[in-house]
């Protein structure tokens, strides 16, 4: 690792005053410490916001999940366990347990990939290195992206909880250099990858995310969270799925689906969900909802299979949905 | 007369060159140290108060040191071991105010006042701790080098309640690694410490 200076604060304010250009946060650091042994990130000081904003409040609108709550404390968290049980659930199948209790709501959002050529430094990678090259796209990519990639990247986002708060439809509270507040949709959070793959979000330079709030939503009964992966825990999604429904009476009202392990970003499959509305909730309507969302998505050489696995995926979260 | 003339001149020759081939190292090392500061920034440490296994430390230690590096390098706790030092193996697990943790993914300096427990503080005395008993008794290792991490992870299972069924079990063991692939031996010491 390459030598840094350490500073902890205790307010967002302090945080942004005293972080330099050339520094980044700490929280968690579960992902940070990895990329700064490997020398991909090398900053040249850390500022510790370990302390800021970790309380996870009810409000009228929703709830507020403060940006340093740990992923193990919304998995036992009453209002989050009662009302928006998807976001639990989808935090649980990912990582391991001791990952989870050091890991940050708001770190979460800010993981790199987790693409073999990205943590490879002696390969050209966009992401790592702009301008050299994306080794991923004619080279080992069955983990890589299957809808949204470039020529230039084809590396997806590794979040579970993320695919949860696209499909719920949270927004991200972050407080800028100039120390004003500022909400963005979670659904422009995130970036597609474009010409400008070393950037994976939208989050401007030097600016803390402070919480993330979800809106009150119908979806706490009939939700599922599906992933498949190489083994039965604690790896990477190949794909997965979070699938919400509001029934009545067995019609749809209203439909969420998204996806990990397909895209650079947290994946809404929008025209299924569409296509779901007012619909029955059957076998028949799910198939037709998979096809959809599979229609659109453009495999690399070595990940055709992700496509079928996609539709199988997205059928048996919406049947799971009805058994929640 | 001639080689009295001769030897001088030899002898101011050779010491003129010992003279000069002394300075070049020393000019070579100067020099190495300019690089050197230029490229790599000097360390930087950091004073942490903290209690490891009910001791209080006073440390100062690298800001670049884990706890990993602090419990194994520094304070000679070597039953934590170092396996991936990467966060994809779990090998070495601690507890840190009662909540398992990577040590090799936390950095010292992160841990002023809080409590940490590592292997070596499980035990009472000489009395094990009925985790360490039950991975003997049910014969929960084979070459040893994951264990420490495995019976810290376990003592956590249990501590939170993650153990209904063995599937429940194997879900939350699944961040420790073990190549020997002594998981029967593990899951059957937990569920008999759950009892």
């Amino acid at each position: 690792m390459r030598p840094f200076n350490f500073t902890k604060v205790t307010t967002v304010k302090d945080g942004i005053t005293k972080k330099e250009d050339t520094g980044q946060y700490i929280a968690g650091g579960t992902n940070l410490l990895d990329l700064m042994k490997k020398h991909i990130a090398q900053p040249e000081m850390l500022v510790d916001i370990t302390t800021i904003s970790s309380s996870i409040k009810p409000l009228k609108t929703g709830v507020q999940i403060g940006a340093m709550v740990r992923n193990s404390t919304l998995t036992l968290d009453n209002e989050i366990l009662t009302k928006y049980p998807l976001i639990a659930k989808a935090i649980l199948a990912g990582a391991s347990p001791q990952i989870r209790n050091m890991a940050s709501t708001g770190g979460n959002l800010l993981q790199r990939t987790r693409c073999v050529y990205f943590y490879d430094v002696d390969m050209p990678c966009n992401k790592r290195e702009p301008g050299s090259g994306c080794s991923a796209l004619h080279g080992n990519n069955r983990m890589s992206a299957i809808v949204g990639w470039s020529e230039d990247c084809v590396a997806v986002h590794p979040s579970d909880l993320c695919i949860a708060l696209v499909a719920l439809d949270a927004s991200v509270k972050v407080v800028e250099k100039n120390q004003k507040e500022r909400i963005i949709p979670f659904k422009d959070f995130h970036r597609l990858p474009g010409n400008t793959p070393h950037q994976d979000n939208n989050l401007p330079a030097n600016a803390i995310i402070t919480a993330i709030e979800v809106p009150v939503n119908p979806f706490n009964k009939h939700y599922a969270y599906l992933k498949l992966r190489d083994r039965d825990s604690y790896a990477f999604a190949l794909v997965s799925v979070a699938a919400a429904l509001h029934l009545e009476n067995n019609r749809i009202v209203d439909a969420r689906l998204a996806s990990g392990g397909v895209a650079h970003k947290p994946w809404r499959w929008s025209d299924a969900e569409n296509f779901l509305k007012g619909k029955e909730a059957n076998t028949a309507n799910f198939q037709e909802a998979a096809r959809i969302a599979a229609e659109q998505t453009k495999p690399l050489e070595g990940n055709a299979f992700k496509v079928p696995m996609l539709k199988g995926a997205i059928e048996v979260a919406l049947q799971n949905c009805l058994t929640a | 007369m001639n080689e009295q003339t001769l030897s001088r001149r030899f002898f101011l020759k050779v010491s003129g060159a010992f003279v000069a081939l002394a300075a070049v190292p020393s000019t070579v090392h100067a020099f190495y140290q300019d690089v050197k500061s230029f490229l790599v920034p000097p360390k930087e440490t950091l004073p942490t108060t903290l209690t490891i296994n009910k001791q209080p430390y006073k440390v100062t230690a690298d800001t670049r040191s884990t706890l990993l590096d602090l419990l194994r390098e520094e304070l000679q706790l070597t039953g934590t071991k170092k396996g991936c030092d990467h966060g994809q193996c779990g090998a070495c697990t601690v507890h840190v105010d009662g909540q398992r943790v990577l040590s090799c993914l936390t950095l010292t300096a992160m841990l002023p006042g809080k409590t940490v427990t590592t292997i070596e503080g499980l035990a009472d005395g000489e009395k094990l701790h009925p985790m360490q008993q039950a991975f003997i008794e049910c014969d929960g290792f084979q070459c040893g080098y994951c264990t420490p991490g495995q019976i810290m992870s376990a003592v956590a299972c249990v501590n939170e309640g993650h153990t209904k069924s063995v599937a429940e079990i194997k879900e939350f063991m699944s961040g420790n690694l073990c190549r020997c692939g002594a998981y029967n031996g593990i899951v059957e010491a937990i569920q008999k410490v759950a009892k």
